[in-house]
């Protein structure tokens, strides 16, 4: 492999292209899938424990909660989501500890698509953070694909930078892959910023906890990769099962394994549930002994979380003051 | 793969929890006591040759002393009610449970494994290993080894360096379990935790006699297998030394296990979980710096996924942290000691002149101490010394292969059969490779996975009997219809009295 591109750069289609016999039909995809290296259970789940055991202290854990803030997208996605607190939400990104200016702002503000436009106007321009919006239905997915596509391209023309879009998985269960690969494909071109300019980068949703197997989350990593997602996404959330450290760790050694192979590089986002510092920290743990520094960068991995921000700051604050503070000193959202 | 952004700053677990004296006694009949000639030796911290306490060195007045001591108190110890053994073995596993931290600690010090280990591996396994134990004692007779299964007597047990808490494990739960008493042995570069784990037998208010320790050298080892009032040999380490005992032991009474060295093969099919088999080759070999006597220092790949797997695992192991012993992210300590670090910087060499191609990664080793980096050799044959011996230590010889048949050969083609490992994502492929390879153990998609439940033991120069699970007791009792020891009446009526 000459050099590796990024998956949301201009060159990132012709080598995806080098793979078209893979997709070339149902049948070529489906072999190709399942011919992907199979993944055993305990001893995946081992290695995310054992990686969980690592001890990082002081100057290294200064690093990565830094870090890990740095790759927060602050999300807000409930039915009861008002202008008042999305704006709340861009204000505290942006400066998340208001009695420390040195604390690095949040990656993205994730929001339904309705709130793009406020998010988009309460950050402005110049703030470094990025407006992402679910979209394509989501929690479920469950309507028509036009309605995804309007969808998506509503959040676009409103100002979304990112797009987190979720798959079909009754499709992709049912093992009608290429429908799956076609729709991520078409909601990528509907990611394209009507009247010019960067088109909004794709997340691809798997839901983890409904593909059931981890030999499902592999080729679901593949699938999408292979349909032109530049990041890949646990979970929405929603549901009983979101990210964890073992179904991270396999998306992780997906897109190490697809940068290696195809020489595009794609971001992973785990999803849901990663509420406490040590457990960010065991995650960029992973990230750092599985990927290294070409992925520790809000650019290439990014935790989709709304309460770890507070803990991740009480516990900056702990570090630099040597007093743990308590919720009291971190704003509620 | 760059890994500079994210550089862990040390993490040492504390030494302040284990309270080093500066010199230790043999302890025998419940007491510590200078060695009879008053010689003492000193034992070292591997990671960095500071001299962690001197220790005395048991000869042969001393061995007979404590073999003396251990049949006095079997008169009483056999004759228990099995319930009785049973309290004080849970009470020891209770014991080193809460103690673990400071075991752990001390173990590192002594032996140079990584406290990431003896915290998470070497601990929870003793602990374990006694409760199992504890369990049986007062089950014996629904053991399978007849309605009454006796005690055989006195245990003497020899132990290496390589786990020297676990291996002293192994061998004084099922012997106390089952009513025997034990003068045990520790290896003369590890005496440290069985001398601790003597004062926990005083804490738990074990009687006195009922466990020994000697610590010494190989002729100390040699004196308590000889001695004529010892009913059971119990050793695990070389197979040379194995050999030795078996023909001290010949014609005599005496019931020997002996749990010897291994050459595993560890075998990877192209249909295989790979991430997971690289892991598994990591931990087959690596783990405790290769010093495990059913370490996979055999990997056996199939052609077809040759490249694959070696670009993994080299990647892997370019992360393996080597360093101190006591920082809680080290993956890999010290060699035991400069003897051994001598054996593997021979056979590695003896590699390199064959002709295989040696590997490994950039790594800084500390300046002092004992170190070998994690290395592999490709390019081996069956004719290479680095894979017909054990090595013993951090080094990995790759063979290839293209047939389950020819990897059923090759994997079998040792002196050794202790274990070995299978990696395919096909179940009745498992079933059939497990029913051909010739060892005691054969992990399936895992390695290096240990049980109190699972008997552990090998085939040919591997040694026999078998440790662990129910097996585990056999080695320690005699049957209602076997020949007992010349004690045999003595058990009988101290029995009789007891109940």
């Amino acid at each position: 492999m000459s050099s590796v591109v990024p998956a949301y750069g201009p060159d990132a289609p012709g080598r995806l292209a080098g793979l078209a016999d893979v997709t070339a039909s149902d049948a070529a995809l489906r072999r190709f899938l399942h011919g992907l290296p199979g993944v055993d259970a305990v001893g995946l789940e081992a290695r995310a424990a054992g990686l969980g055991t690592r001890s990082i202290k002081t100057t290294a854990k200064a690093y990565a909660i830094d870090l890990a803030i740095s790759m927060i997208d602050l999300t807000t996605l409930e039915g009861s989501d008002t202008h008042g607190k999305v704006r709340a939400l861009c204000a505290k990104g942006r400066r998340p500890d208001p009695t420390d200016p040195g604390t690095p702002h949040v990656a993205a503000i994730c929001v339904y698509p309705d709130m793009v436009a406020v998010a988009r106007e309460a950050l402005g321009d110049g703030s470094g953070i990025s407006v992402a919006s679910v979209a394509t239905a989501f929690p479920a997915g469950r309507v028509a694909l036009p309605v995804k596509l309007a969808d998506t391209a509503d959040a676009v023309a409103a100002g979304a930078d990112e797009i987190d879009m979720v798959i079909d998985r009754g499709a992709f269960l049912s093992g009608r892959y290429m429908e799956v690969f076609e729709e991520i494909r078409a909601v990528k071109q509907a990611c394209a910023r009507p009247g010019g300019g960067s088109a909004a980068h794709l997340k691809v949703i798997f839901e983890n906890g409904e593909l059931s197997t981890y030999d499902n989350i592999r080729r679901c990593s593949w699938l999408a990769m292979l349909a032109g997602a530049d990041f890949i996404k646990t979970s929405t959330g929603k549901v009983a099962v979101n990210a964890t450290p073992a179904n991270t760790l396999l998306m992780l050694e997906a897109v190490r394994d697809f940068r290696d192979a195809v020489g595009v590089q794609v971001g992973v986002k785990p999803a849901g549930g990663i509420r406490t510092s040590k457990d960010a920290i065991k995650y960029l743990v992973m990230v750092n002994e599985t990927l290294g520094d070409d992925w520790l960068s809000p650019d290439w991995f990014r935790f989709g979380a709304s309460s770890l921000l507070n803990d991740l700051l009480m516990q900056r604050q702990k570090l630099s003051t040597g007093r743990y503070s308590g919720p009291d000193y971190v704003t509620v959202d | 793969m760059a890994n500079e952004k994210f550089a862990y700053a040390p993490a040492p677990e504390s030494r302040a929890v284990v309270d080093l004296a500066p010199s230790y006694g043999l302890f025998i009949d419940g007491e510590f006591a200078e060695a009879a000639d008053g010689t003492v030796f000193k034992t070292v911290s591997p990671s960095s040759e500071e001299v962690l306490a001197e220790v005395a060195r048991a000869g042969e007045a001393d061995v007979d002393r404590a073999v003396k001591a251990a049949r006095k108190a079997f008169q009483s110890w056999g004759a228990l009610p099995g319930a009785e053994r049973g309290k004080y073995l849970f009470r020891i596993a209770r014991i080193l449970q809460e103690r673990s931290r400071e075991l752990a600690v001390l173990e590192s010090l002594d032996n140079g494994k990584p406290i990431r280990e003896t915290r998470d591996v070497d601990l929870p396994l003793v602990a374990a290993h006694f409760f199992y134990y504890a369990g049986w004692a007062d089950k014996l007779s629904y053991a399978g080894y007849g309605p009454d299964p006796r005690p055989l007597g006195v245990a003497g047990q020899v132990i290496p360096w390589n786990f020297p808490l676990l291996m002293l494990a192994w061998k004084i739960a099922p012997a106390l379990a089952a009513g025997n008493t034990v003068v045990l042995k520790p290896a003369e570069t590890t005496p440290l935790s069985a001398l601790f784990f003597a004062d926990v037998c005083r804490q738990a208010g074990l009687p006195r006699g009922v466990v020994n320790i000697l610590t010494g050298y190989g002729d100390a080892g040699a004196a308590l297998v000889a001695h004529p009032d010892v009913d059971k040999v119990a050793f695990t380490g070389s197979t040379g030394v194995g050999r030795a005992i078996a023909r001290s032991v010949a014609g005599t009474r005496k019931k020997v296990t002996l749990e010897l060295g291994g050459k595993a093969a560890n075998i990877v099919f192209d249909d295989a979980p790979i991430d997971q088999a690289v892991e598994g080759i990591v931990n087959g070999i690596f783990f405790n710096q290769g010093h495990v006597c059913c370490a996979g220092s055999r990997l056996l790949v199939q052609e077809s996924v040759q490249e694959e797997v070696l670009d993994a695992l080299k990647r892997r192991m370019s992360t393996l942290r080597v360093g101190d012993p006591l920082d809680k992210n080290t993956d890999i300590g010290a060699i035991n000691s400069a003897e051994q670090l001598a054996r593997i910087t021979s056979l590695a060499e003896a590699g390199e002149a064959e002709g295989a191609e040696r590997w490994a990664p950039a790594c800084e080793l500390p300046s002092s101490g004992y170190w070998f980096a994690p290395t592999l050799f490709t390019g081996v044959t069956q004719a290479h010394r680095i894979a017909r011996e054990e090595i013993f230590g951090p080094v990995l010889s790759v063979l290839t292969f293209r047939t389950p048949a020819e990897a059923v050969e090759k994997a079998n083609n040792t002196p050794y059969g202790l274990s070995a490992g299978i990696w395919t994502e096909k179940g009745s492929r498992i079933l059939s490779m497990a029913n051909k390879l010739r060892a005691g153990v054969v992990w399936a998609n895992t390695f290096n996975k240990f049980d109190p439940t699972s008997p552990f033991g090998g085939y040919k120069e591997s040694g026999y009997g078998r440790e662990g699970g129910r097996h585990g007791l056999e080695g320690y009792l005699a049957g209602a219809a076997d020949p007992t020891s010349e004690h045999a009446s003595e058990k009988e009526s101290a029995t009789n009295e007891g109940v």
